[in-house]
């Protein structure tokens, strides 16, 4: 099954339509940078970004499903999996690995090597507390509460604070079902 | 061709040849009772289904396509008709790419999007043309 999304993964990716990544980063650099002149507050910074990638991911998430043919996933784990392998690779180009899920199996982290949009960036001492890329805490969220699952993701590790790799923690709250209006006839 | 939300609101219906007269309000009724069956049809299956695919009638077929963010996409056809579900998985990628990637398309609204329309008309035009 690893196998198999991994390939999935190769093909989406082909398939997209490419840019120039300079481009992105850099976009993304000055979006990030006028939120912090706008804001001026770390944490509504960090909150917006959320905002955005929430809104993002509720729109990505059946551009992703129509290009890539991954059929339903039949648990969390799949959920994971399809996310880190599949999801990442056709959007940004990596992959991330899945690891420590909770006892319960309803938490994972997803370890990311490298960022595309970290690229260039070093984070200044005044704004120690931004998580440059929390827009993908965001996206995942979107993307999932599409799909029927409420989750909260917050990043716990971030390269451009100094450690080795990114990591994004996922805790999954609940399953919404399909809310049906009572009968008030 | 009717799209309903995942609320079972329609938001979006085209006519793609002459077809009898319905208002407005007959569409959005016709469409929330179609959210309604389909979601019966869900629930009253024996083994965990997706739902109602093709409705076939004497003189017409309605076929559903639905998403995994529970968007349904239904298309009213002539019993002769094939190909219909590749059609439908056609107006899910022009949805995914002109309604969707328009930032200014809130979702869950009714579309109101003209690039939507544009090609879905390219889109049914090259399949009437075959």
């Amino acid at each position: 099954m690893a196998r198999n999304l991994q390939r999935a993964g190769e093909l989406a990716f082909a398939k997209m339509e490419k840019i120039n990544s300079e481009v992105l980063t850099l976009t993304y650099g000055s979006i990030v940078a006028q939120l912090v002149k706008d804001y001026e507050d770390v944490e509504e910074v960090n909150k917006q970004l959320e905002m955005m990638g929430y809104n993002m991911g509720i729109r990505l998430v059946d551009e992703f499903l129509a290009k890539s043919h991954v059929g339903s996933c039949q648990s969390f784990r799949d959920s994971a999996e399809v996310i880190a392998k599949v999801g990442l690779r056709m959007f940004l180009g990596v992959s991330a690995t899945v690891s420590q899920w909770s006892q319960d199996g309803n938490e994972f982290s997803l370890v990311m090597e490298e960022n595309p949009l970290h690229e260039f960036v070093d984070i200044p001492e005044h704004l120690r507390g931004l998580y440059y890329c929390n827009i993908l805490c965001g996206v995942i969220r979107g993307a999932l509460e599409m799909l029927n699952m409420r989750v909260d993701a917050q990043y716990v590790r971030c390269k451009l604070r100094g450690d080795a790799h990114s990591e994004i923690r996922v805790k999954l709250i609940e399953i919404l079902e399909d809310q049906y209006p009572e009968d008030d006839e | 061709l009717f799209v309903i939300n995942k609320a079972g609101g329609l938001i979006y219906s085209k006519d793609f040849a002459s077809l009898p007269n319905m208002s407005a309000n007959d569409y959005l009724r016709v469409a929330s009772m179609f959210h309604s069956l389909h979601a019966i049809s869900q629930n009253i299956a024996p083994i965990r289904s997706g739902g109602i695919e093709v409705l076939s009638a004497d003189t017409f077929n309605i076929c559903c396509f639905r998403t995994a963010t529970n968007i349904k996409f239904l298309l009213v056809v002539e019993p002769s008709t094939l190909g219909s579900d590749t059609m439908l998985k056609g107006v899910y990628d022009r949805y995914v790419e002109y309604v969707l990637k328009n930032p200014f398309y809130e979702v869950d609204m009714p579309i109101r999007c003209e690039l939507f329309d544009v090609e879905l008309e390219k889109l049914v035009a090259e399949a009437n043309a075959r």
